[in-house]
């Protein structure tokens, strides 16, 4: 936008949604361009079909890019796809990429992995871009910066065809985390303590931008987690402003801009966080310094506990609405109101998904472990977010430490998170899980699923049962 | 798509807050390439036992909500995934309208696409309606958009809002994609001056 002198304070999201307005008029929503569209294999399929019924392209097949995660088998990939449906599913994608040119990662690429994992890694995500993707974690890549959200199939059609969306303009609000995550306490905490404290529709019709101190500190992999669950509080995106740590994780990524670039990119980027004086219209506060390690109970993410706390009781509930949702979900998870936390027993653990399937989630995890087993009564296992986050983990030899305590070591992909694939829970069984989703059934029927952080989930698989990462890490 | 303008029909009643498209429509059937037949597995885990006997009491299995086009709900309805299958399976079911205190945002915008019209009353408003249905068999409700209100038998009024622009669009059952390309020598100028609208293949794959 031209600099007319005149100074408007804006947020970081007023200049990234200016910088992309391709039309605006009068009672109309907003026409804005799309840098960047992520295509995956279950809700692409119909977009496509629906270019070909109207005979129109794809536009911008060079904005585009598309990988197989979430049917994806997570055992040895050599062997043919089980599932006829799922087979069905990523040969379509196949065969539209080709049909549309589309760069695709198949699963057999040493690219392939969970499409808010391998955004980042291969540096397509950028700090000012517009991100979309049918899938509504993309609010993942809000971390650097960057303007994401998750459309509808109809949409990614509508991008497909012209590389723009019809939007009306969200609201902003700003949450600020002051202090710092205590040892032991990680950003799944953060943001899972958000959202039991406020809710899982305060963001509702807001971009969140996460600020202050707490927020600054957070490595890349850590603001992903974050931004990755904004759409439980409601939100259409979560942003956190790029600084040096961003500009590290992007630096010579294989589509980040080359060095000749470099400078002028990150100067660009410096400008993107929001003016000093500028007007959000809500605000939040959350301090650090007093979160606990948070396990959910429920069939919300925002039912959630401190691990030193208790599962609650509906008859302490004085809203109707809310305790009716709390006895319904206590009967779901088969649990007693009143039982301490660290009492509830598990029978599988997951730790992956894009919320926390990267190098560092995986490294937390592997410290929590290293020279323990999993308890005999746990099944337990490990899937990479992606391929490179694989194979990092195999050169640092972490896949050694799970497999010796007892940890399965799988193939990249979505897996357990929404258990598409064959990793599925069975009736009744008890997960705790570092994937995104409590809901009833998500992680198979009649599934129970506690979130938790990674250090959380592996003290779950050796201890049998929660117990508080704090303590337990430190024990021999 | 359908356009919306005026419609009558039996309102099946689902008193429960933070209604998810999981439970609208679990995964295990999003595998099909098709956007038709997901209207047989709305709602599945609610409407049938593991072994695949229905659920009697569950409300779309009884007999006086068989062809229930109107959808009652608890607040934050449709929140969690962004699969347009789960209105997809709402539309093949045969439902037109969604009524609650408030929707989850993808969702809200999903049924737009898809000619299905949600609409937001106030909680008052709605605990009224799940009365009118549920204790006095009062079903039937008339949902006007060009006057932007829901009448019920008594002939009750329950003004709404919608943006203005959506109700056109529902209203003639317009396509979104041939709209948008009416601009597209706006969207190619654009192109031109944009920072990031260059390849990202040129970069180096
Ligand atoms: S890991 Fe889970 S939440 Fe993330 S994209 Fe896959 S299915 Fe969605």
């Amino acid at each position: 936008m031209a600099d007319t002198g005149k100074h408007f304070p804006r947020t970081m999201f007023d200049k990234i949604w200016n910088d992309h307005v391709v039309r605006e008029h009068a009672d109309e929503p907003t026409l804005l361009y799309i840098d960047l569209h992520l295509v995956h294999e279950v809700t692409s399929p119909q977009a496509f079909e629906g270019l070909r019924l109207a005979e129109r392209q794809v536009r911008r097949p060079d904005l585009t890019f598309a990988t197989a995660d979430h049917n994806v088998p997570t055992t040895d990939r050599r062997e043919p796809i089980a599932d006829p449906i799922a087979k069905q599913q990523i040969d379509t994608l196949r065969a539209n990429c080709a049909e549309f040119d589309i760069p695709f990662a198949d699963i057999s690429s040493v690219d392939q992995g969970i499409v808010h994992v391998i955004g980042p890694e291969l540096g397509l995500t950028l700090p000012g871009k517009t991100i979309v993707c049918g899938d509504s974690h993309t609010s993942t890549h809000g971390a650097f910066g960057a303007l994401a959200f998750g459309i509808g199939t109809s949409e990614v059609e509508h991008v497909l065809a012209t590389q723009c969306l019809q939007q009306s303009r969200p609201k902003t609000m700003e949450v600020v985390v002051s202090g710092s995550l205590p040892l032991g306490v990680h950003a799944k905490d953060l943001i899972l303590g958000l959202i039991a404290r406020f809710g899982t529709a305060f963001g509702t019709g807001y971009v969140i931008e996460y600020r202050g101190p707490a927020i600054r500190k957070l490595s890349m992999e850590e603001r992903m987690t974050v931004c990755n669950m904004s759409i439980e509080a409601g939100a259409r995106a979560g942003l956190i402003a790029p600084d040096e740590t961003t500009f590290a994780y992007l630096r010579n990524r294989r589509h980040a801009p080359p060095d000749v670039e470099w400078e002028r990119a990150t100067e660009t980027w410096r400008k993107l966080c929001s003016d000093p004086d500028a007007k959000f219209d809500a605000r939040l506060e959350f301090d650090a310094d007093q979160l606990v390690p948070q396990v959910t109970w429920g069939t919300s993410p925002g039912m959630g506990a401190d691990v030193t706390g208790r599962v609650p009781d509906p008859a302490d509930v004085e809203d109707p609405t809310v305790r009716q949702s709390t006895d319904l979900a206590l009967r779901y998870m088969g649990l007693q109101p009143g039982t301490p936390i660290q009492e509830i027993a598990i029978d599988r653990v997951f730790i992956g998904s894009c919320t926390n399937g990267r190098i560092e989630d995986l490294r937390a995890a592997a410290t929590v472990v290293r020279g323990r087993r999993v308890a005999s009564t746990v099944h337990a296992m490990v899937v990479p977010g992606s391929y490179q986050v694989k194979q990092q983990a195999e050169q640092e030899g972490l896949h050694e430490v799970f497999l010796a305590a007892g940890f399965e070591w799988r193939e990249p992909g979505c897996s357990m998170c929404l258990a598409m694939n064959p990793d599925v829970l069975a009736p009744g069984e008890r997960c705790a899980s570092t994937s995104n989703r409590n809901f009833e059934g998500r992680q198979g029927r009649d599934g129970r699923t506690h979130l938790v952080s990674p250090a959380m989930a592996a003290a779950a698989a050796i201890a049998g049962h929660f117990v508080d990462v704090r303590t337990f890490a430190a024990r021999a | 798509m359908k356009p919306f303008v005026v419609h009558s029909g039996i309102t099946a009643p689902l008193n429960r807050a933070n209604i998810d498209t999981d439970a609208i429509i679990p995964k295990q059937f999003l595998k099909r390439i098709e956007r038709t037949g997901f209207g047989q597995y709305l709602f599945y885990e609610w409407r049938y036992r593991a072994d695949g006997t229905p659920v009697a009491d569950f409300v779309l299995a009884q007999s006086a909500y068989q062809d229930a086009t109107i959808l009652l709900a608890g607040p934050n309805f449709g929140c969690g995934s962004s699969r347009e299958h789960a209105p997809w399976a709402l539309l093949d079911y045969g439902f037109r309208a969604i009524i609650a205190p408030s929707f989850a945002d993808i969702f809200y915008n999903n049924c737009f696409k898809n000619g299905i019209l949600p609409i937001v009353l106030p909680d008052q408003s709605v605990q009224r309606l799940f009365e009118q249905v549920e204790l006095r068999g009062s079903r039937i409700l008339t949902i006007d958009l060009p006057a932007q209100e829901v009448r019920d038998a008594d002939g009750t009024v329950y003004p709404f809002a919608v943006d203005a622009y959506r109700k056109k669009c529902l209203l003639e059952g317009l396509d979104d994609i041939g709209l948008t390309l009416r601009h597209e020598e706006q969207i190619s100028v654009y192109e031109t001056t944009a920072p990031f609208a260059r390849s990202i293949v040129s970069s180096g794959v």
